[in-house]
């Protein structure tokens, strides 16, 4: 009997206690560690939040000063000169645009593979581990790599290269969405649809995407939050560009680059610039995520 | 029909629609593949010019041609190790908090917060460490600790020198804000997999919440809790623009958390720029870049491996 108590009472009691001053002593003491560590837990949560409430203060304080219209209409200009972020705001949404449509495909026929192809199949496993390691890999060798691949050998920076980054970065989220939503599907629906003499591909696109539709967009949702603040694979790729260009093969600005650049200069106007872009992409990026969350439960 | 029927199983859809789902998956797999072959390829010229000292030299002296990993190596271990000592305390408190202690309905929108955490982008860490907290660190806590602990043997000398209020420590600490979130939500959601019976069990004999936490919930979920914690390490070791910001960037080993240092990726974010395309330099640069994608990997492999162990 008392083999079997003796892993879960801690610490472990050889004999019941019979003598009443240590059994009150022992039970007070428990109930202080208990309390005791009751606080400390509800303290890590309260710091927790105090953390969260000072990073949006201080993005609130600071970016309303540096916000205003010509953050919106101008382009990024030399200090002093009432610059705004009209350039890098553009530049942002195209290539965490277009990075997500080329990776949302992507990343929605892998995890279209694992759910409905690869079931307990060692490629799949394979292919499930390696996503899942690439969903936590550093995003700057993804920068590093992109870099080589398409920045090196064509002898410049460019927009494309930073969408192709940002596009590898979404496959891996959307892949773990897409295979948790689709595994969800129950196997009746898929049966019924076959039974109607359904195609395998048209049972999985007409059935089971829409069953999993919410789960899916919540994916897409949460891998547009995520790049869309990525900085470090975009040093190395699209690299930023003060200047007006949507072309696709020449530098291209974004928030966060711009963001990097500014917040790390000595001239004031700059600085409250990067606070309004910081303040911009982080509510953007917050509301994306709320917005995901409700999409998922509604679902 | 039913020979119509029959020949059509196949039907040229399917076989387009399987041969795409595999084709993208075994993309998955060649994509990492080729980062790993590019990085080694792209950094095989300053590996085979330094040699295995590489990794442990300490020099980066751009004008004598000089490369070496050690400082940036030890940056990375340092500063993510210290974080995750500061963070897996926190993160534990706050999953204990959102499973046992909170009431009903205070549990989503507390664990919802805290998860937002996480969405925050790395350079909003780097600003608000750098203008936020470094002033805290500079000011308040580095003289604070070195009057504490700068004259116990040991250990003081770990808390002294100038408080500029950038370093290591400083570095660590905004890492381990960052971790927090993941650290936290993976205990949490490991924590509910816990089998109510069994707590049931516990209380019913009398244990107290926190009894019931150590002798049941943490034994039962041991595994996927240091999946967690490996996870988070894997994050904190690739960050790069919040310590960027924070961590003082020189190159020398740091005898003292208040002595700045760089990380391998924050070496890399800032000595790119002035890396022309086929130098030495950014050779060793993409050298350090395979450096941290074979440490990261195996610490994400090893926390994987823990956490599908709960599945399985």
């Amino acid at each position: 009997m008392s083999a079997t108590i003796a892993p879960f009472a801690h610490p472990p009691f050889a004999r019941p206690v019979r003598d009443a001053r240590v059994a009150d002593r022992l039970s007070r003491h428990r109930r202080r560690v208990d309390i005791t560590v009751k606080v400390l837990g509800t303290l890590a949560t309260l710091l927790g939040l105090l953390l969260l409430a000072s990073i949006l203060l201080t993005l609130i304080w600071r970016g309303m000063a540096g916000i205003g219209i010509t953050t919106f209409t101008h382009i990024t200009l030399p200090p002093g000169s009432h610059g705004g972020l009209l350039n890098a705001i553009v530049g942002s949404l195209v290539q965490t645009t277009l990075g997500t449509l080329i990776g949302t495909p992507v990343g929605l026929m892998v995890g279209t593979y694992l759910a409905e192809y690869a079931r307990g199949s060692t490629l799949g496993n394979a292919v499930r581990f390696v996503s899942d390691v690439l969903l936590s890999a550093p995003s700057i060798l993804i920068g590093l790599f992109v870099y080589t691949l398409l920045v090196a050998p064509f002898g410049g920076f460019s927009g494309i290269a930073g969408c192709i980054a940002l596009a590898i970065l979404v496959v891996p989220i959307v892949v773990r969405t897409t295979e948790d939503m689709l595994r969800l599907v129950p196997i009746s629906l898929r049966e019924a649809a076959f039974a109607l003499g359904a195609p395998k591909w048209q049972v999985t696109v007409m059935v089971c995407y829409r069953a999993a539709r919410e789960g899916i967009a919540t994916g897409v949702l949460l891998a547009v939050a995520r790049v869309a603040g990525e900085t470090a694979p975009l040093l190395f790729t699209s690299l930023g560009n003060l200047n007006w260009s949507l072309s696709m093969t020449q530098p291209m600005a974004s928030l966060p680059v711009t963001i990097y650049q500014y917040a790390g200069s000595a001239f004031d106007d700059w600085v409250d610039l990067a606070w309004a872009g910081a303040l911009l992409i982080t509510f953007g990026v917050l509301a994306l995520n709320i917005l995901a969350r409700a999409v998922l439960r509604r679902g | 029909m039913s020979t119509a029927s029959i020949s059509r199983r196949r039907s040229p859809g399917d076989v387009i629609f399987a041969a795409a789902a595999y084709g993208c998956g075994v993309f998955v797999l060649v994509l990492l593949g080729a980062i790993i072959v590019s990085l080694f390829v792209g950094g095989l010229p300053a590996l085979s010019h330094f040699g295995p000292a590489f990794l442990w030299h300490t020099t980066w002296n751009p004008v004598t041609q000089t490369f070496g990993a050690g400082v940036p190596i030890f940056g990375t271990l340092v500063t993510s190790l210290l974080a995750l000592v500061i963070a897996v305390p926190l993160a534990f408190g706050i999953a204990f908090y959102l499973t046992e202690i909170a009431p009903e309905w205070v549990r989503r929108p507390v664990g919802t917060a805290i998860e937002l955490l996480a969405a925050i982008p790395s350079i909003i860490y780097g600003m608000w460490g750098f203008f936020v907290i470094v002033p805290i660190m500079s000011q308040y806590v580095m003289p604070t600790l070195t009057d504490w602990l700068g004259d116990v043997p040991l250990i003081g000398g770990l808390f002294s020198g100038p408080p500029f209020g950038t370093g290591l420590l400083t570095a660590a600490l905004i890492l381990a804000v960052m971790v927090i979130p993941f650290i936290a939500a993976t205990m949490r959601d490991v924590f509910l997999t816990v089998p109510p019976v069994y707590k049931e069990s516990a209380y019913g004999v009398g244990c107290t919440t926190w009894e019931v936490m150590r002798s049941i919930v943490i034994p039962y979920t041991r595994v996927s809790v240091v999946g967690g914690i490996m996870l988070g390490l894997g994050r904190a070791l690739g960050e790069t623009m919040a310590v960027t910001f924070v961590i003082g960037n020189a190159n020398r080993i740091a005898t003292s958390l208040f002595d700045p240092g760089n990380t391998i990726a924050s070496l890399v974010a800032l000595e790119f720029p002035e890396s022309p395309a086929g130098s030495l330099k950014l050779s060793s640069l993409l050298a350090l870049g395979f450096i941290l994608f074979v440490i990261s990997f195996i610490v994400l492999a090893v926390s994987r491996f823990l956490l599908r162990a709960r599945s399985a």
